[in-house]
């Protein structure tokens, strides 16, 4: 409602979050496409090769983008162990999570629930129509229903944000880096020196494209992780604030990060690539080793300070 | 030229889809009403022999239930709606006297069911307000400012009763 005193902040943080978000996502398709026409510059000696190393990254990538999209989801739901539920067996979580979904005008996701006592949980799906949102029972069992309304807001704020799609696209994108980097360094392997071809007047500039695409694909799947990553991290400051525009209610959020965070449970159903989406990160030993770049959240100490700042009314200072 | 063209169907798409949105979550409010009205009676059933001594709690409920279901003016739907959940508010007031009752799963769920339905009127409510704000705020809005008028866009009303609403109101409006 207009008379709320951050609802001018939370709509600002909304539109800069979606811009950064399609400035890297746009940063990224182009790298993709840069990397293929090196490398096919680099493999066949001219600039036919390049276009058509282009065109073949393109390729890759739409073939594993199209797998991801329609099946995506079930994978990551049957790596996580989570089983699907019904309003009669968890009445309280099915509650909350239509509450969320009405609040945010968005139709009911799938619900389901991880059987760990580890408390997090995550959301995924193509899109708002074809979304599930998880939950470990640990959650269930140490949150009480404002701390689980706030996590269930955040959650369905990634669903809102399209959040679950972007994570998914630049999971594609991240894998399809790999693979061509893979694909080609295999490639140099198997022909070893035996370069005949080109080494007339393009034999400089092959060689140049070469060493490029050879340093690139060493050092391109690090970056691509990188952005991932730093994709990742917006986001969670971008579902927290939309979680409370949801719940008007950031005490909740704030107290449900703190009781996850200072949880000692490990949660056994995730793993590297499922950590990134959920709400708290689950690889805990990997967070404290590797803080800043290399990390899927925002440090969760500062995700609450800006919430509790939100409690009494402040504009928070440090989000990005 | 072309540039402004599309710039206008743009504009007047954006105008449709939000009306349409806030339309759409007006009726969200109703489904969520009736959804009430429907689980009320269930529950009720549900809890009936733990209130054979306070009958009166439970018809207090059915009369407002009743008397909120008729159709009335926007302003007194909100006011019986008020009395509604304030009748409800009162069965576990008395609920606490009996120390029996407050551990009882049954009433434990017909609280978390109906204290969910209420929430849930006014989460539909607060989206569609959330709504008609996107929606107001973007007629008022260059470009649409110039011709949303004209092609019958009007801005919308705030739902406003969503604070005595959500309070259990005991006091009668009269």
């Amino acid at each position: 409602m207009s008379e709320s005193p951050y609802e001018g902040t939370f709509r600002e943080r909304i539109a800069v979050n979606r811009r950064n978000s399609l400035f890297l996502i746009a940063a990224f398709l182009a790298f993709v496409a840069i990397f293929g026409y090196i490398i096919g510059w680099a493999w066949i000696g001219d600039p036919v090769g390049a276009v058509f190393g282009l065109v073949l990254a393109f390729v890759v990538g739409a073939i594993s983008g199209l797998v991801t999209y329609f099946g995506g989801d079930k994978l990551v739901l049957a790596t996580s162990r989570a089983r699907g539920i019904t309003h009669h067996e968890a009445p309280v979580l099915f509650n909350v999570v239509e509450e969320m979904a009405i609040a945010a005008g968005l139709p009911m996701p799938k619900v389901y629930i991880i059987n760990d006592s580890a408390p997090n949980a995550f959301a995924t799906g193509r899109d708002p129509e074809h979304a599930s949102v998880a939950v470990t029972s640990g959650l269930l069992e140490k949150l009480n229903r404002d701390e689980l309304q706030g996590v269930i807001a955040h959650e369905m704020s990634h669903v809102g944000n399209f959040d679950i799609r972007y994570a998914m696209l630049v999971g594609v994108l991240v894998g399809t880096t790999v693979l061509i980097s893979d694909f080609f360094l295999r490639g140099l392997w198997f022909r070893g020196g035996g370069r005949g071809r080109g080494d007339g007047g393009g034999g400089y500039a092959q060689l140049i494209m070469l060493v490029i695409a050879v340093v690139l694909a060493i050092l391109a799947p690090l970056f691509a992780r990188l952005l991932q990553l730093s994709i990742s991290r917006q986001r969670e400051y971008l579902a927290d604030a939309s979680a409370v525009r949801l719940t008007r209610n950031p005490k909740g959020l704030a107290d449900a990060l703190q009781k996850i965070s200072g949880d000692r449970e490990v949660l056994e159903a995730a793993n590297r690539a499922t950590a990134h989406l959920y709400i708290v990160n689950p690889v805990k030993s990997f967070e404290k080793r590797a803080k800043g770049l290399f990390s899927t959240h925002p440090p969760i100490q500062e995700r609450i300070e800006i919430l509790r700042h939100m409690e009494t009314g402040g504009i928070p200072q440090t989000a990005g | 030229m072309v540039v402004v063209v599309i710039y206008a169907i743009v504009t007047y798409n954006g105008l449709v889809r939000r009306r349409n949105e806030t339309e759409e979550a007006y009726r969200q409010i109703d489904v969520q009403l009736k959804r009430r009205y429907d689980l009320i009676p269930n529950l009720l059933e549900g809890v009936k022999k733990y209130f054979r001594q306070e009958q009166d709690v439970l018809t207090q409920i059915t009369q407002a239930r009743s008397q909120a279901m008729q159709p009335h003016s926007p302003r007194e739907q909100a006011q019986s709606e008020a009395r509604l959940s304030g009748a409800i508010g009162n069965l576990f007031a008395v609920a606490e006297n009996y120390p029996e009752l407050r551990s009882n799963t049954v009433l434990m769920d017909f609280q978390e069911e109906l204290s969910s339905t209420e929430n849930k009127i006014s989460f539909s409510r607060q989206h569609y307000n959330d709504s008609v704000s996107d929606y107001n705020t973007k007629i008022q809005s260059f470009p649409a400012v110039i011709f949303a008028r004209s092609m019958g866009f009007s801005e919308r009303e705030y739902f406003e009763a969503v604070g005595p609403e959500r309070e259990s109101v005991t006091v009668s409006y009269d």
